[in-house]
């Protein structure tokens, strides 16, 4: 019974689900709005589930001393900060001038910019490694990184400032985004799509069943 | 005054759950020359009774929707045009008595969006494809499936950790379990803990949401004793680090250089974060296996990964690995749905071309 | 020198760097730091230069490290946003089409602006988010705003406030709840588009700061997506551009335009040629774009320069390492 009733549900759910999308009467044209609702409220509840684990791991690394420990002592330190003045300061935590607020601005955002601004970088380095002119494929993808990225800036036009409107590195680059590019993206979206559509109906009929523990 | 609207007509929304009404205008003479800068739409249950004010739409637009009515109760409406200037005033109660009036109207809810038709034609088409030939499955025909490198190498990825002695990491991406890419992740997930398992190899498992955690916890310890090993199975080898998506690729990246995991494992839903994951591991030396649906971040994958796995190859996946007669007949119907839809491609881009019919009016879901 | 000595070397360099950036911040000199174009020119050519000599290290075998791409980089974002060099900037098909979708709109049209990303995306979508709080005001149009990610109302008065740091806006006397509100984050992802679909007071029962929906008077008419005019959206990932087409624009037909962020733009082109979308903001240079069609330059044209330096330099390493590539004989795969 353990596997047969999680089964049961996720068929049941999943038909509801397809059915409601033809169906825009009630009950059926609410369900998706009690669904998400459902969602929303074990995802929040879930949240404790994750924070808790965190701490327990970071705990146990600082009581055994693991290896590296100095990261947990950091990671327990900054989730209890938070927390902390998020619940001092109260239903107003988010407004402007409050101590969660200023973590927020200085401390949480320019750590995340960080992050992701690391992403120039790598792609800088991947390039420098990926874009070789190994074979005919790996030619063309070089010629095309080659000139999107050209024309993606203001010096490509500048460079070819000579040649008539419509021939230029901006012209060549916006043609690649938008026929090759697209051609390319839609080529995978559709596979994705079926894919999607594959996947659901073995989960609803119950032949794919590894996603509730082994098979 | 601008002059009124050259006709009003009223009508039940159609295809909907009720409660809207939609009205239609022709535009007032006086749009063209700029004198009308809004319209107004009033109410009322009946027709020489008190209009009330229910939305405006700007000049451009020549139809609203009243998402307020009560389903079964006759409504009449008025259109107001009005000019710049009048624009946050009071609407001066005899323009409103000068409208032309529509009605009666009532709302009703309907059983099926017929707009979707085509839709629901399209998924009944490939789920009896899929059902099919896992049928033809289940009776013992044979079922050809292509070599998928990226899976393939799965075994030698698992083997390299071992002889190294070192980690295997499993980046089940960074959605929710509501995520078709999630599941494909951490069923793939449970093919590699077997293997891991078997191999004596350790794999960790960090996770950002909690309903991940609690699912490929469950996994990787059905795995473990798929394998024979359930006491080799440790609690936090699964374990939480944030929602939070660069702080996230941040836990893992400052992990990945400090315990140098041999073989790096990236399989379900990723954005921006591919990248700066990825890059890390290769600068590592790990072995790394990818798989996402997610278009924008393949190129990433392609570049710093030694496989992956595009689109649908990792849908596939579950299959390819656990080669399961059902899993595989669901392959060969998607592969017939992708194959009608090639052959619709190729018929619209025929009759499209030569304008014989307007084929693509097929598909559309807008209208 | 040992790596770590290298490591160490570089980190405090970086330092000193920042340190220096900081206290010319907060004592006011760094900004008037502004390189002639002489000068400009010299560290182009010292660039250059210093490339060149790459390039023939690398062709005696001699092959940089990923670091040394990094500095680079590091170099190319840095410099530029000292230098005055003004570029002449193209403007794209997908722009010029989203800036003609808003200016077919009515002055005093309503638009509502979905905020859906958070911090880290924050330098390429917020010029585009600014810049597109000033158009709106130009035109007197009224703005309702929400998000889809919960820092995503945040960033949005952020924008705001910068906007009414100018004085010509300002003067604008745009009074919230009435030309514009901020109807806050709401959880559910696309369900929430959908929801909207019928009804907006479902899905924010109350603004940002708590005020009733039904107090607010811009939104007084808005009860679902046909009583607003035209839908922005600025989106970093899940959910975003891709849930505002397939929900908001397939099964409503919204009018829908978009900024995305650079990496996540080419996913958006598709629903660009099919007509789902009026047009795209794509990364920094949609929104530089969008500056110079809306005649405010600002960000976004700012760090263009930073931009074409980078893509520059990345394009100089990929030539360096295809060289390297062929001097190795082709086969041999040479580590970064």
């Amino acid at each position: 019974m353990r596997r047969e009733i999680p089964l049961i549900i996720t068929g049941l759910v999943g038909i509801v689900f397809v059915v409601q999308y033809f169906i825009p009467h009630w009950p059926f044209n609410r369900m998706n709005a009690w669904f998400s609702d459902w969602f929303s409220i074990v995802q929040a509840c879930a949240i404790w589930l994750g924070a808790l684990n965190l701490l327990k791991i970071s705990l146990e690394k600082i009581a055994r001393r693991k290896s590296d420990w100095g990261y947990a002592v950091v990671i327990i330190a900054s989730f209890l900060l938070i927390t902390i003045i998020g619940f001092v300061e109260g239903e107003s935590f988010r407004d402007p001038g409050t101590r969660f607020t200023w973590l927020y601005d200085f401390v949480y955002t320019p750590l995340s910019s960080t992050m992701f601004a690391i992403l120039a970088f790598f792609v800088a380095s991947a390039s420098y490694r990926a874009f070789r002119a190994r074979n005919f494929e790996a030619t063309l993808l070089l010629l095309a990184a080659f000139f999107v990225m050209m024309g993606r800036v203001p010096v490509g036009d500048a460079l070819t400032a000579f040649m008539p409107e419509g021939w230029r590195l901006t012209d060549l680059a916006t043609w690649i985004m938008n026929f090759p590019q697209t051609a390319g993206q839609r080529a995978i979206m559709i596979g994705i799509a079926l894919g999607i559509v594959s996947t659901s109906l073995r989960i609803i009929l119950g032949i794919e069943r590894s996603h509730l523990g082994g098979d | 005054m601008p002059s009124v609207v050259a006709s009003i007509t009223v009508e039940d929304t159609p295809n909907d759950g009720g409660g809207a009404v939609t009205v239609r205008w022709e535009v007032s003479a006086d749009e063209l020359s700029g004198g009308v800068n809004r319209y107004v739409l009033y109410r009322s249950t009946s027709q020489d009774g008190a209009f009330e004010e229910v939305g405006d739409a700007t000049s451009n637009a020549t139809t609203f929707i009243d998402g307020s009515t009560e389903d079964g109760v006759s409504y009449y409406y008025k259109i107001v045009p009005l000019p710049k200037s009048m624009i946050g005033q009071p609407t001066p109660p005899a323009w409103v008595d000068a409208a032309r009036t529509a009605g009666p109207v009532s709302s009703s809810a309907q059983w099926f969006d017929w707009r979707r038709i085509n839709v629901l034609v399209g998924v009944l088409i490939l789920c009896v494809f899929i059902i099919y030939y896992i049928n033809q499955a289940k009776a013992g025909k044979k079922l050809f499936i292509r070599k998928i490198a990226g899976l393939e190498a799965v075994d030698e990825a698992v083997g390299r950790a071992t002889e190294m002695g070192k980690k295997i990491y499993y980046i089940p991406g960074t959605q929710d379990m509501d995520n078709v890419q999630t599941i494909a992740g951490v069923t793939i997930l449970g093919r590699v803990a077997e293997l891991a398992a078997q191999y004596e190899t350790y794999l960790q498992v960090p996770v950002s949401r909690s309903l991940v955690l609690v699912t490929a916890r469950e996994i990787v310890k059905e795995a473990y004793s798929k394998a024979g090993r359930p006491d080799a199975f440790q609690e936090d080898q699964v374990h939480y680090l944030t929602d939070d998506q660069f702080g996230y690729a941040a836990g893992i990246d400052g992990m990945v250089v400090r315990e140098k995991p041999a073989t790096i494992f990236f399989m379900g839903a990723f954005y921006a974060e591919s990248l700066i994951l990825a890059e890390t591991g290769n600068s590592i030396g790990a072995i790394q296996i990818a798989g996402t649906g997610m278009p924008s971040q393949l190129p990433f994958f392609v570049a710093a990964c030694d496989y992956t796995l595009i689109g649908e190859e990792l849908f596939a996946a579950s299959a390819y690995l656990s080669r399961e007669p059902k899993l595989l007949g669901s392959l060969k119907g998607q592969d017939m749905g992708k194959a009608l839809i090639l052959i619709a491609i190729i018929v619209g881009l025929l009759l499209e071309t030569f304008g014989i019919w307007n084929f693509s009016r097929l598909f559309s879901v807008i209208q | 020198m040992s790596t770590r000595i290298k490591e160490i070397l570089v980190v405090a360099l970086v330092l000193v760097f920042c340190a220096i950036i900081y206290i010319g911040k907060v004592s006011g000199w760094m900004k008037g730091v502004t390189f002639s174009p002489a000068v400009s020119m010299i560290v182009i050519i010292l660039l250059a230069a210093s490339l060149a000599v790459i390039l023939v290290l690398t062709i005696r075998g001699r092959l940089v490290g990923r670091r040394t791409v990094f500095v680079y980089v590091g170099i190319a974002v840095a410099l530029p946003l000292f230098m005055s060099i003004s570029q002449y900037i193209p403007i794209s098909p997908e722009v010029r089409t989203l800036h003609d979708g808003l200016e077919d709109l009515q002055d005093g049209s309503k638009v509502l602006v979905s905020f859906d990303y958070d911090p880290p995306s924050a330098p390429e979508l917020q010029p585009m988010a600014e810049s597109f709080f000033r158009y709106c005001m130009d035109r007197d149009f009224k703005i309702v705003i929400m998000g889809l990610w919960p820092q995503g109302p945040l960033q949005a008065n952020q924008a705001m406030e910068k906007v009414l740091e100018d004085p010509k806006y300002a003067a604008k006397n745009y009074q919230y709840g009435v030309d514009w509100v901020n109807l806050g984050f709401q959880t559910g992802n696309e369900f929430v588009i959908q929801r909207m679909g019928t009804d907006f007071r479902s899905m924010f029962a109350t603004d940002y700061s708590g005020a009733n929906y039904e107090t607010l008077p811009i939104v007084k008419n808005v009860k679902n997506f046909s009583n607003v005019d035209y839908v922005f959206n600025l989106s970093a990932g899940y959910p975003g551009t891709v849930e505002w087409v397939q929900v908001a624009v397939d099964r409503y037909g919204v009018k829908l335009g978009a900024g995305n962020t650079a990496v996540q733009a080419p996913q958006c082109y598709p629903y660009l040629r099919s007509g789902q979308l009026i047009g795209i903001l794509g990364g920094m240079n949609g929104a530089a774009e969008f500056e110079k069609l809306t005649g405010h330059e600002a960000k976004g044209t700012k760090f263009m320069l930073s931009q074409s330096f980078s893509h520059m330099i990345v394009i100089a390493f990929i030539i360096i390492g295809n060289v390297a590539f062929f001097m190795g004989g082709r086969k041999k795969n040479l580590s970064v």
